[in-house]
C-alpha cells in the first residue's frame, strides 16, 4: 500500500475509535459533563492529562523548535514539565478537596465575590480560545500535508469528530478518548525516534542514544572512522558552519530564568489543565495523577531533544554543501558527489523545505546566526506559479531574497519530526501513524479547551451568575449548546487563523502566570489573602503583563527597549511577582476574610470529608 | 462541613493536630521545591555553563546541557512520587486519609 492509502486506513481506525469511546461514555448530568462524576481513576487520568496537554505543537513542532534553538530550547522543556511539580505539590490536592468544578469556582467562593469570578471567567475563556485557535489550524495542517485535502475540509472534519465527543460526552466522553489519544501520539512518536536513533547512535533508547558515540548505518558515515559522541560530531559540525555551538546558548541567563519560570507558573495555571484534577475520586488521586501525567508527558518530552539532536545532525551532513542535482555534479567534474538525498525533493514540493542558489553553484550553502540559520528570504515564503523549475531542477520561490547573507537553504522546523519516517526509511506505515499522531495530539487538546470553555459559559456565568434558578437538565443543555458554540468559534479560528497565533501562545502563559496562579496559591496557603488584595493583584499583574506583551509584540516595540532583556515570553513571571507583591500588601491593610471563608480555607488543607464535596449541586 | 459534636478540649486538641499536619506538610513543599528550583534553575540555567565543563562519564553529555535537557525533566518525575509517598504517610500518621476510620 502505498503512503496516502496507509493514512486513511490508520487515521480513519483512530477516529472509528474516538466515535466508538464516546458513544460508550455519554454523560448523563452535569457532574459528569463537568467532571466525568469525579470517577476517572488516577493512572488513566494521568494519561488523559497528558493528551491534554501534549498539542500538536509538542507533537509536531517543539523537537523542531529545539533542534533550531540547541540549548536555548531547553526552556521549554523544562517550561512545560517543572510545572506539573508544582501542580502536585501546590495546586491539585488543595483544589480536588475544595471539589466544585471550574477554576473560577474556587476563585468566586474563596474571594467571595462575583468580580473576581467574572475575571476568572473571562481569564479561562480568553486563555482557552487563545489555545484552541492553534490546535484546530494544526488539524488543518496535518490533513493537507499528509492527506491532500485542503486546511478548511481539513478543520471541518476536525470539528465534526471533536463536536461528536465533546457535545456528546462532555468531560467524561473527552477523558477516555484522550486515554486513547495518549497512546495513539506516544506510539507514533516513539517508533520513528527509536529508529533515528538506532541509525545515528546504534541505540535503540533514544534518550541514551543521545548522550552516546555515533554508530550505526548513517551515524558511522558522519563520524567516518573517529569515535567522536553525537554531541561533539553535533557542535563541531555546528561551529564550522558558522552556527552558534549546539550546547551552549545565546540568549541571557536572565531571559532563560524567567521564560522557564514563565511556562512553569503558566503550566501549572491553565484551566484545561488544573480541571483535569477535578476528575478523580479522592485527594491522594489528584496527587499521584499529577505523577502520572507529568511521567507520561516526560516519555515525550526527554525523546523530543534527542530527536532534534539525532535530525539536526543528520540534516546538516545530508544538506550542507551537497549538490542539488547528480547531473550538474558530473559536469563539473566532480567524481565522487555529494548528492541531496532523495527525500529532500519530497519536502521541497510540499514546501517544508526551500534552496535559493544565492551564488549559482549547483550546490547547497547552509549557514547560521546564533542556532538558528541566517534568514533565506525577508518575508513569507512563497514559491514560483505552476512549479516553475531553477537552473537545476529546484522549485523557485517568488519571495525577496536576503542579500547581506551567504545561507541558502530555508527549512520549517516542523520538518524535524515529520521526515523522520523517511530520512530513517521507515515503512510507509510509519508515516500514516504520524499523522494519526499528530491529529491525536491536536484533537485532544481541543477537547479539553473547549470544555472549559463551554463548562466557563454554561455554569460560571449561566449557572452561577445569570441564572441560579435553572435545573440541572437545563443546565446540561446550557452546557452542550455551549459546546457546540465553542466548536464553531475554535473552527471558525482555524480556518481564518489570525496573524498573530504564535505570539498569542505567549499570552496564554504570560496570563495564565500572572492572574490565577497567585490567586490559587494565596487562596490555598494564605488565610489572610482576601478579596480585595486578590481583584488588585489580579489586575495589576494583568495590566502589566498585556502591556508589555501587546508593547513588544503588536505595537512594534523593539527587543533592545526589553525590561532587563526579557522578553515578552518570560514577563508573565514579573508579572506574577508583582500580583504577589500587590496581592499580599492589600490583604494586610484591608479587613481580614470573613469566618466561613477562612473555615473553607481550613477545610481544603485536610484530605478528609472530601466525599463531602461530592455534592453534584454543591 | 464536617458536622460531628466535639467537646471543647478535643476541638483544640484537633485544632493543633491539624496545625502540625499543616506545618509537616509545608517542610515537605520547602524541601522538595529546594530541589526542583535546584536541578532546573541552578543546574540547568544559572550554573550550566560552569557544569559544562564536566562530562557525565562514560557519555557525551556536559553535565549543564544534560541537566536542562534530560536531567532535571526525571528529577521532576521523582519528585512527585516522593511527595505522594511522604503525604499518604503522613496522612496515616494524622489519621487525615480519607476512606478510613
Amino acid at each position: 500500500m502505498d503512503v496516502q492509502a496507509w493514512t486513511f486506513v490508520i487515521v480513519g481506525l483512530t477516529f472509528a475509535l474516538y466515535i466508538g469511546i464516546a458513544i460508550w461514555s455519554r454523560a448523563g448530568s452535569t457532574s459528569e459533563f463537568y467532571v466525568a462524576g469525579k470517577g476517572v481513576h488516577p493512572f488513566a487520568n494521568g494519561m488523559a492529562t497528558g493528551a491534554d496537554w501534549m498539542s500538536a505543537a509538542s507533537f509536531l513542532g517543539m523537537a523542531g523548535l529545539i533542534s533550531f534553538s540547541g540549548y536555548d530550547g531547553s526552556v521549554y522543556l523544562m517550561g512545560w514539565t517543572g510545572g506539573y511539580v508544582l501542580l502536585a505539590l501546590l495546586l491539585a490536592p488543595y483544589l480536588r478537596k475544595f471539589g466544585k468544578f471550574t477554576v473560577p469556582d474556587f476563585v468566586g467562593d474563596r474571594y467571595y465575590s462575583g468580580t473576581a469570578r467574572v475575571v476568572a471567567v473571562i481569564c479561562a475563556i480568553f486563555i482557552s480560545f487563545t489555545y484552541v485557535a492553534g490546535q484546530m489550524r494544526g488539524v488543518g495542517v496535518v490533513f493537507s500535508r499528509f492527506l491532500e485535502v485542503d486546511i478548511t475540509a481539513g478543520v471541518l472534519i476536525g470539528m465534526g469528530i471533536v463536536f461528536f465527543y465533546a457535545v456528546l460526552g462532555g468531560m467524561k466522553g473527552i477523558t477516555y478518548t484522550q486515554v486513547a489519544q495518549y497512546c495513539v501520539l506516544i506510539f507514533a512518536f516513539m517508533v520513528p525516534a527509536i529508529f533515528i536513533g538506532i541509525q545515528l547512535t546504534g541505540n535503540p533508547i533514544p534518550q541514551i542514544g543521545f548522550g552516546g558515540e555515533l554508530a550505526g548505518e548513517i551515524g558511522s558515515r558522519i563520524a567516518a572512522g573517529q569515535n567522536i559522541s553525537l554531541l561533539d560530531k553535533l557542535d563541531q559540525i555546528n561551529t564550522d558552519l558558522g552556527f552558534a555551538a549546539y550546547t551552549d546558548g545565546s540568549r541571557s541567563r536572565l531571559d532563560l530564568f524567567c521564560i522557564t519560570a514563565a511556562l512553569m507558573v503558566g503550566t501549572a495555571g491553565l484551566p484545561h489543565v488544573i480541571i483535569r484534577f477535578y476528575t478523580v475520586p479522592r485527594v491522594r488521586d489528584a496527587r499521584i495523577s499529577a505523577g502520572w501525567a507529568l511521567l507520561f508527558i516526560a516519555i515525550l518530552y526527554t525523546t523530543a531533544p534527542a530527536v532534534a539532536a539525532f535530525a539536526r545532525t543528520n540534516l546538516l551532513t545530508a544538506v550542507s554543501n551537497a549538490w542539488y542535482s547528480a547531473e550538474a555534479a558530473a559536469d563539473a567534474g566532480d567524481s565522487d558527489p555529494h548528492v541531496v538525498p532523495e527525500w529532500f525533493r519530497t519536502w521541497e514540493d510540499s514546501g517544508l523545505l526551500a534552496w535559493v542558489d544565492k551564488n549559482n553553484d549547483g550546490r547547497i550553502q547552509w549557514v547560521g546566526s546564533g542556532n538558528a540559520a541566517a534568514p533565506v528570504i525577508s518575508d513569507k515564503l512563497e514559491f514560483a506559479p505552476d512549479d516553475a523549475r531553477g537552473e537545476f531542477g529546484q522549485r523557485l520561490v517568488t519571495s525577496s531574497v536576503t542579500t547581506d547573507n551567504d545561507n541558502e537553504l530555508y527549512v520549517d522546523p516542523d520538518i524535524m519530526v515529520l521526515a523522520n519516517p523517511e530520512i530513517a526509511r521507515l515503512p510507509n506505515w510509519v508515516i500514516g501513524l504520524v499523522a494519526a499522531g499528530g491529529l491525536a495530539a491536536a484533537l485532544s487538546t481541543a477537547a479539553g479547551l473547549l470544555l472549559v470553555v463551554s463548562t466557563a459559559i454554561s455554569h460560571d456565568l449561566l449557572k452561577k451568575l445569570v441564572m441560579p434558578d435553572i435545573t440541572e437538565r437545563q443546565e446540561l443543555i446550557a452546557a452542550r449548546i455551549a459546546a457546540a458554540i465553542a466548536v464553531c468559534g475554535a473552527g471558525y479560528l482555524g480556518i481564518n487563523p489570525p496573524d498573530y497565533v504564535a505570539a498569542t501562545v505567549a499570552f496564554a502563559f504570560g496570563l495564565a502566570a500572572s492572574t490565577f496562579f497567585p490567586a490559587i496559591i494565596l487562596g490555598i496557603f494564605v488565610k489572610r489573602a482576601n478579596r480585595e488584595g486578590v481583584v488588585a493583584g489580579m489586575i495589576c499583574g494583568l495590566a502589566f503583563t498585556a502591556g508589555y506583551i501587546i508593547y513588544f509584540k503588536f505595537a512594534g516595540g523593539a527587543a533592545q527597549d526589553y525590561f532587563l532583556g526579557i522578553s515578552p515570553e518570560g514577563i508573565g513571571t514579573i508579572g506574577m511577582m508583582i500580583n504577589f507583591m500587590v496581592a499580599f500588601f492589600v490583604s494586610y491593610i484591608t479587613k481580614e476574610p470573613p469566618q466561613e471563608v477562612q473555615d473553607l480555607v481550613e477545610q481544603i488543607r485536610v484530605p478528609k470529608g472530601a466525599g463531602e464535596a461530592h455534592d453534584v449541586n454543591a | 462541613m464536617e458536622n460531628d459534636k466535639t467537646t471543647p478540649e478535643s476541638a483544640s486538641n484537633e485544632k493543633s493536630r491539624r496545625h502540625q499536619y499543616w506545618e509537616a506538610n509545608i517542610r515537605y513543599l520547602m524541601i522538595l521545591l529546594a530541589i526542583w528550583f535546584f536541578v532546573s534553575y541552578g543546574c540547568g540555567i544559572l550554573l550550566a555553563d560552569w557544569l559544562n565543563q564536566f562530562r557525565i562519564p562514560g557519555s557525551g553529555f556536559r553535565v549543564g546541557f544534560w541537566f536542562a535537557q534530560q536531567g532535571a525533566i526525571y528529577v521532576f518525575v521523582v519528585l512527585i512520587f516522593v511527595y505522594v509517598w511522604l503525604m499518604n504517610r503522613l496522612d496515616r500518621a494524622y489519621g487525615v486519609r480519607e476512606d478510613e476510620g
